[in-house]
């Protein structure tokens, strides 16, 4: 057990590697620096002095040793545009967007398992249907629409909750139900089929004869043994509530990640994409390894060869 | 006599609509009593296991008890409530089921499993509980209960997980035992072992046991009294000394006279000719080392050398695990073999490239284990038959016209050959098996474990074919089985295999007669059925 952890760590290290090298020589491919920092008016000599400045004329080997050297130590160098240290904008940022990622977790999960147990528990029935027009709904609206409407209705209409910011946790219920809404459906339907799957096994039917009352046997045999693949879903779509809450965080006006990555990339804010960029991959690898885990944990048949 | 512990009166269980028939048991009658093992015998679809289902509460929801009773110490489990019904399963009727390999749940330790009947049936303190799960897995002679209680299921092998159902379906001292084939999965000394814990059980628990199978030998191992069904109707039943051995209804009679047995008669007279020459064949398998596993070496197949005469039919027996899937995979070259030659006529089969073998394959093939994942189901029988000839250059008209032969020959209509496979059953999709092998004319056919999915009678007729096929046309057969009795049929020589060795070879006699290995002679002590010689019913009167 002891080594399938080291050997998972290992690997994990290694695909952070492997991402901020990619994200550093893209993105340095991507566009020149100097120009859009200088802007449109500068002359040649203006840029060259810019580059000099920024040290952007030594090889790109050089310059990604440095700034992984630095990264590994906290220091992301400093932002173009706002002229003070990355790492401070993304300390400022990155609480807003890992509050969200994870209330917008619970609100997935806090649908999706009840959902899919339900519509596994009594296929084809109404039940069924009706878990999975909710689920569609959510897959088919626009995120950005159906966080509007939220607003209107709890925001504006009730008054229950506030429409934008982020300065109490109650900022962040509206925004985790967008979010979390949409990603509901893929975890539902895996549910659902997980479930029917179990369901139907022959250890439930087993454990049927031993007597075990339902709520045991859906609650303890077959969730189990349902959940497993939903762990490693789960951490996927965390992944991606972290990185792709961009129009969430904008229609809600959240400062968060993904807002910073989208605003520093139109402005070739270089040292912020690639920091942000960077933690957010570290924090999906961080998010998989977890999930092999916590499956490790669920299954013994990964446990224990 | 005691009363009861199981009275069916009655008993009808509807099917669906869509089914072929409108009841799946109908009208069925018979007591079970303490100390007595009652053998419902049947082919699939008869409605035994229907019959187990029932007394479980446990039936799919499309089937429904439409009659009759169900007296399970004087209560009607029909008319009981699911909570009371619910409240009896466990803990006065248990079930052992037929697949231990799925049977437990992979994600708990087999001690949570037993000891969650105790917690689902009893106040025991969690002391108790582990006290009586070690005492369950001591009766079932499990070796070291305490490993076994913190193991989980995928650490056990098949035989030892059966005990653990049977462990748990023991934990409450049920008056009903269910059996639903519980040892076909398992191989013949395994089997041997869990029918003679049956037995002891029978009497130390005084239980009533519910055993059904559709193996006679089975029956005449462990039963005291036999129910016979087909179709869902009991169609004899009695003592099991009376229905073996005095069987009188048709489908009883035709059943037993189904049953596997050694043929008597002279030595077969075998061609010169030698059609295959295996030489020194071998493979081992490296299994690469993964984040959790050492790498590891596994010689599936030792060294291994036999001849097979033309017009022979060499059987190949052994248990899982004894290497004869990796003979077979390295004969017809799925696999490929470390070493050695395998001298088909002048070729040696095991030599060249996968490709460089095409043209050669045409003289050896296969007929496999599972008749329904063995054709394709989106194409008719017709196109699938005449492709393997019009690969070797046959034309369509030709091909088409040996098809139609074909059929006569495996005795189904002509019509077959424009139909699906999901039109036919279980034994007329093997005859199509083998039509499809037979189609390229081969001089050496393989029969991959070809019966061992099929039903006695079925099973029967497949033999049949077999041997008049291969008296016919001077075919060579390896007939590939785990099953002594269906090999001794059907063979003139025998290979027994263990752990990749061949250990035994002779003819089906001597084998039989004057076993040379220990574990050939283990394995002839295991088969069921051995006090009983199946009655000759030719020529008795019906």
């Amino acid at each position: 057990m002891l080594r399938y952890l080291m050997q998972r760590i290992g690997l994990a290290a290694l695909v952070c590697v492997a991402v901020s090298l990619l994200a550093f020589t893209l993105l340095n491919a991507s566009g020149d620096v100097a120009i859009a920092v200088a802007g449109e008016e500068a002359t040649a000599a203006q840029i060259d002095a810019i580059r000099e400045d920024l040290g952007l004329n030594r090889p790109l080997p050089v310059r990604y040793v440095e700034w992984l050297g630095q990264a590994v130590q906290g220091d992301f160098g400093d932002s173009l545009f706002f002229r003070q240290p990355v790492a401070e904008l993304i300390a400022h940022r990155l609480p807003n967007t890992l509050t969200l990622a994870v209330m917008s977790l619970a609100v997935m999960l806090a649908l999706s398992v009840p959902l899919g147990v339900a519509a596994a528990l009594w296929p084809n029935t109404l039940i069924d249907r009706a878990a999975m027009l909710v689920a569609v709904m959510g897959q088919a609206m626009p995120n950005f629409w159906f966080a509007l409407i939220l607003i209107v209705v709890f925001s504006l209409t009730l008054g229950i909750a506030p429409p934008s910011g982020s300065a109490t946790l109650g900022h962040f219920v509206l925004p985790a139900i967008a979010l979390g809404y949409y990603s509901t459906p893929p975890m539902m339907r895996l549910i659902r089929q997980g479930m029917i799957e179990a369901m139907s096994s022959d250890y439930i039917r087993t454990a049927r004869a031993k007597g075990i009352p339902t709520w045991k046997i859906v609650f303890k045999h077959a969730l189990r043994n349902a959940v497993i693949p939903v762990v490693s879903l789960s951490a996927v779509q965390f992944g991606n509530m972290l990185g792709g809450s961009v129009v969430i965080e904008t229609v809600f006006g959240i400062q968060g990640l993904g807002f910073l990555a989208w605003e520093s990339i139109s402005r070739m804010d270089l040292p912020v994409v690639q920091a942000v960029l960077l933690i957010v991959a570290i924090f999906y690898v961080v998010m998989v390894l977890l999930a092999d885990f916590i499956n490790a944990w669920l299954d013994p048949r990964i446990r224990i060869q | 006599m005691t009363a009861p512990v199981l009275s069916v009166r009655g008993l009808t269980v509807d099917l669906p609509k869509s089914g072929d028939r409108p009841h799946a048991v109908r009208d069925l009658s018979f007591d079970i009593h303490p100390n007595e093992i009652v053998c419902v015998v049947g082919e699939s679809g008869s409605g035994k296991s229907v019959t187990a289902f029932t007394a479980m509460g446990l039936l799919p929801k499309a089937l429904k008890p439409s009659a009759g009773q169900m007296l399970f110490e004087g209560q009607d489990l029909l008319k009981m409530s699911r909570r009371a019904h619910g409240a009896l399963r466990g803990k006065r009727i248990a079930m052992v089921f037929q697949e231990p390999m799925t049977a437990l749940n992979p994600c708990f330790t087999v001690g949570d499993q037993i000891e969650e009947i105790f917690k689902a049936h009893t106040n025991l303190s969690k002391a108790e509980r582990k006290a009586k799960t070690m005492a369950l897995l001591e009766e079932v002679r499990l070796p070291d209960p305490p490993r076994v209680y913190a193991s989980f299921p995928h650490q056990l092998s098949g035989g030892q997980r059966q005990r653990i159902v049977i462990a748990i379906a023991l934990a409450m001292d049920p008056t009903l035992l269910i059996a639903d084939e519980p040892t076909t999965a398992l191989d013949v000394t395994t089997q041997a072992q869990i029918l003679s814990m049956f037995k002891t059980l029978k009497t130390t628990h005084n239980a009533g046991i519910l055993f059904v199978t559709h193996d006679f030998d089975v029956v005449a191992e462990i039963a005291d009294r036999v129910v016979v069904m087909q179709k869902g109707v009991v169609v004899e039943q009695g003592p099991v000394e009376e229905v073996l051995n005095r069987p009188q209804h048709p489908y009883t009679r035709q059943l037993i006279a189904a049953v596997p047995r050694k043929r008597d008669g002279a030595a077969p007279v075998l061609d010169e000719e030698i059609a295959l020459r295996v030489q020194g064949l071998e493979k081992t398998y490296h299994v690469a080392g993964t984040l959790t596993k050492k790498p590891r070496t596994v010689h599936a197949l030792h060294p291994a050398d036999f001849t097979v005469r033309k017009g022979e039919t060499l059987g190949i027996v052994g248990e899982s695990g004894s290497g004869k899937t990796t003979l077979v995979r390295c004969l017809i070259r799925l696999l490929d073999p470390d070493d050695g030659a395998i001298w088909i006529g002048n070729r040696n089969f095991a030599e060249g490239s996968r490709d460089s073998l095409r043209a050669a394959r045409k003289d050896i093939q296969i007929v496999f284990q599972d008749p329904y994942g063995s054709l394709n189901p989106r194409r008719t029988i017709g196109e699938q038959l005449i492709g393997a000839p019009m690969n070797f250059g046959v034309g369509r008209d030709v091909a088409w016209e040996r098809a139609r032969r074909l059929m006569k020959i495996v005795r189904l209509e002509e019509e077959a050959l424009y139909r699906y496979p999901a039109q036919f059953s279980g034994g007329q999709r093997q005859r199509i098996c083998i039509a499809r092998a037979l189609m390229v004319e081969p001089k050496i056919l393989i029969a991959d474990e070809a019966v061992s999915a099929l039903d006695v009678s079925v099973q029967k007729e497949v033999l049949q074919l077999l041997a008049d096929i291969k008296r016919d046309m001077g075919l060579t057969i390896l007939f590939i089985t785990h099953d002594l009795r269906v090999a001794a049929q059907i063979c003139d020589n025998l290979i027994v295999m263990s752990k990749g060795r061949i250990v035994e070879r002779g003819t089906v006699d001597d084998v039989f007669g004057n076993p040379q290995d220990a574990y050939t002679r283990q394995l002839l002590g295991a088969m069921p059925g051995r006090g009983w010689e199946a009655p000759d019913l030719t020529g008795a009167p019906h």
